[in-house]
């Protein structure tokens, strides 16, 4: 990939033709930063031609689909952790509001009731940020603590039986496609691109950078770091919400258990990608990316007939992987 | 000094303790069967395995990393032992456990203290790819012991001794020889000088890869020995059966006081910890509620007992 130009080598570059070396950086440095995009690549070229179904549009349509929900709930823990946070409590967010969208529609109506499944979401990321930021706690104990509750609160409110939706016009509302494109999976980019725009273009990305990156000095500069953590973790829960109404119209029913370990499935995508858990370094981009070679890499391992051992096997493996080439990289340009 | 005072002091020490007591005594008031002898052990008994891989994770809490892997490895081990029983005999087969615990957890140190990997993620990678080469092993089925009464592999999960059924005697004496391993001797001062300072304790000499990954070994160790127990005690395996345990084992060393930062921590506060949670499982129970309730209140417990703690540290409730 980027082998390091010898002195010599860059030196003559420099003197016969500046742009060409210029430009030669500029891709280095993107490779090593996007390397996901690459690993994608060639992930897609096997698989193409492993399986003759692999490269069809329909296919690939079908895999963004199915990477939408931890790709909502990425997205959201993406922005956490860029702040140097992490949020264990998404999968069972997201459980909540499936439960809540289908629970309460017979009562209050459909879009009363993904509203409040909404609401509720948005509320209990609020309070773990609250919590973050009022205690001092580390947010993988206060999100460990709401991962246990929140799946405590789901079963109190379904009683253990998954509810199944009565009305069920209520899972075509999501079958609205864009060519090979579900509503599912241009809501998940949709995001994915906003806040992509929101870290690099705004105040409060350019914030979450810098908390992420030093929290003293952050502060030292007046940054409202209470106020910011408490924003993200309300958009990560409300991310995830999203992801559990979308989840419900397209199963129709929703699962007291939905959404189990789908957060250790979300911090695979995004480490995958590349943004890295200390905080500070990330983007949406380098997230995206983690999320469809994930979903290509299941769908792909499903289409040769693998058994289901073999993609937990090559899973860990990846990611173990993708932690060793982003050391590398990482160490290459400290230096 | 003044009765207050002294109250003050005492519940910003061991809050946690004088909180637990209360409910004790509050579940016993409205149900008199909660604090009977044979309620108490079945509950140590039920937290036994839990516990000991509490012990083991502990170790690698102080160091200030994570294992995450525990569930899998629990299970993996679980299903090793059970279906080696059945082949090479229960001697060779907890040994073979054993040794494999071993090697899962010098893999998970080997990563995290040589190749400083992130912890959380290795742990993560582990989980995954244990659970598929638990699959790949029992190829998806359950398995089970084929003669339950007649072998003596019976006596980990279902014997008793003084009428106190192994695994608590297993778990108590772990504990014991835990404690005094981290307490009492110069691997045990390594274990919380990592925790606290890694940089600073490479710098006095101490092998602090090497340190890590026995943390993980320990915490192999221990999961391989709570295998034996619950394949001992349910004399079969189901291909999830370990599934969650990283996150309640996890529950209860935080509820125990041990900072997920490293450095500080105790093995009987996890201990109290991890047997505090089954006294609140137990007694919801016995209350009438439904099994689920116990999360919600697992849930209220953990952020009031870490941030009680916190607030105690620095004088003051909020950061």
């Amino acid at each position: 990939m980027n082998k390091p130009t010898t002195v010599a080598d860059s030196a003559s570059k420099r003197n016969t033709d500046s742009s060409t070396s210029k430009v030669v950086k500029k891709l280095t440095k993107v490779v090593s930063e996007q390397h996901i995009w690459i690993f994608l690549i060639l992930c897609m070229v096997v698989f193409s031609f492993a399986s003759p179904y692999f490269l069809t549009l329909n296919n690939l349509g079908n895999v963004l689909t199915q990477g939408s929900f931890i790709g909502l709930l990425a997205v959201g823990m993406t922005l956490v952790m860029i702040n140097g946070e992490i949020d264990l409590s998404v999968g069972a967010v997201l459980a909540l509001a499936s439960a809540l969208a289908i629970g309460l529609q017979p009562s209050i109506g459909v879009w009363p009731a993904i509203l409040v499944a909404l609401l509720a979401g948005t509320f209990f990321g609020f309070i773990n940020g609250a919590i973050v930021a009022m205690s001092g706690m580390h947010s993988f104990v206060v999100t460990l603590g709401a991962l246990i509750g929140i799946r405590g609160v789901v079963f109190v409110y379904t009683g253990e039986q998954a509810l199944m939706v009565e009305d069920f016009s209520y899972t075509e509302y999501v079958e609205i496609y864009l060519g090979p494109l579900s509503l599912t999976a241009m809501i998940f980019i949709g995001f994915a691109l906003l806040f992509q725009w929101v870290l690099s273009n705004t105040r409060h990305g350019r914030e979450a950078y810098a908390i992420g990156d030093n929290i003293k000095s952050a502060h030292e500069a007046g940054i409202r770091i209470k106020r910011h953590k408490i924003i993200n973790f309300a958009l990560c829960s409300f991310l995830a919400a999203v992801a559990g109404v979308l989840l419900s119209m397209r199963l129709g029913t929703a699962e007291p258990n939905a959404g189990r370990i789908w957060e250790l499935w979300t911090i695979i995508a995004i480490v995958l990608g590349g943004t890295r858990l200390t905080g500070g370094y990330g983007s949406m981009w380098k997230t995206l990316g983690g999320v469809i070679t994930l979903a290509v890499l299941l769908n792909g391992l499903r289409l040769l007939n693998t058994p289901n051992y073999i993609e937990l096997m090559v899973m860990g493996v990846v990611l173990i992987l993708a932690l060793i080439l982003d050391k590398t990289l990482a160490s290459r340009q400290a230096r | 000094m003044t009765m207050a005072q002294n109250a003050q002091k005492l519940v910003q020490k061991h809050g946690l303790i004088v909180a637990f007591i209360l409910f004790l005594v509050v579940v016993s008031l409205s149900s008199p069967e909660f604090l009977t002898f044979g309620n108490i052990l079945d509950v140590i008994r039920q937290v036994s395995i839990t516990g000991m891989i509490a012990i083991g994770v502990t170790f690698v809490v102080i160091t200030g990393r994570l294992d995450l892997s525990v569930g899998s490895m629990l299970t993996l081990l679980t299903v090793l032992v059970v279906d080696q029983h059945n082949q090479i005999g229960p001697g060779f087969a907890i040994l073979l456990t054993l040794i494999a615990s071993v090697v899962i957890g010098a893999v998970n140190g080997y990563f995290v203290g040589f190749l400083k990997l992130n912890a959380l993620i290795v742990t993560l990678a582990m989980l995954s790819l244990l659970q598929g080469v638990t699959l790949l092993y029992s190829g998806g089925s359950n398995v089970n012991v084929t003669n339950p009464q007649e072998t003596w592999f019976r006596v980990f999960g279902r014997g008793e001794i003084l009428g106190v059924p192994m695994p608590v005697w297993i778990f108590l004496i772990t504990a014991a020889i835990g404690s005094l391993f981290l307490l009492k001797t110069t691997f045990g001062r390594w274990i919380y000088s990592v925790g606290g300072n890694e940089t600073a304790s490479l710098f006095s000499g101490v092998q602090t890869k090497w340190v890590v990954l026995s943390a993980y070994v320990i915490s192999g160790l221990a999961t391989g020995f709570a295998a034996v127990i619950m394949g001992s005690r349910v004399m079969g395996a189901q291909n999830t059966i370990g599934q969650g345990y990283e996150l309640t084992v996890l529950a209860g060393i935080i509820l125990g006081g041990t900072s997920m930062l490293g450095g500080s921590g105790t093995i009987w506060r996890t201990v109290l910890g991890i047997t505090m949670l089954g006294f609140v499982q137990n007694g919801l129970l016995l209350l009438g509620f439904p099994y689920y309730v116990q999360w919600l209140v697992t849930w209220a417990v953990i952020i009031l007992a870490v941030w009680i703690d916190l607030a105690a540290k620095r004088g003051r409730i909020f950061a």
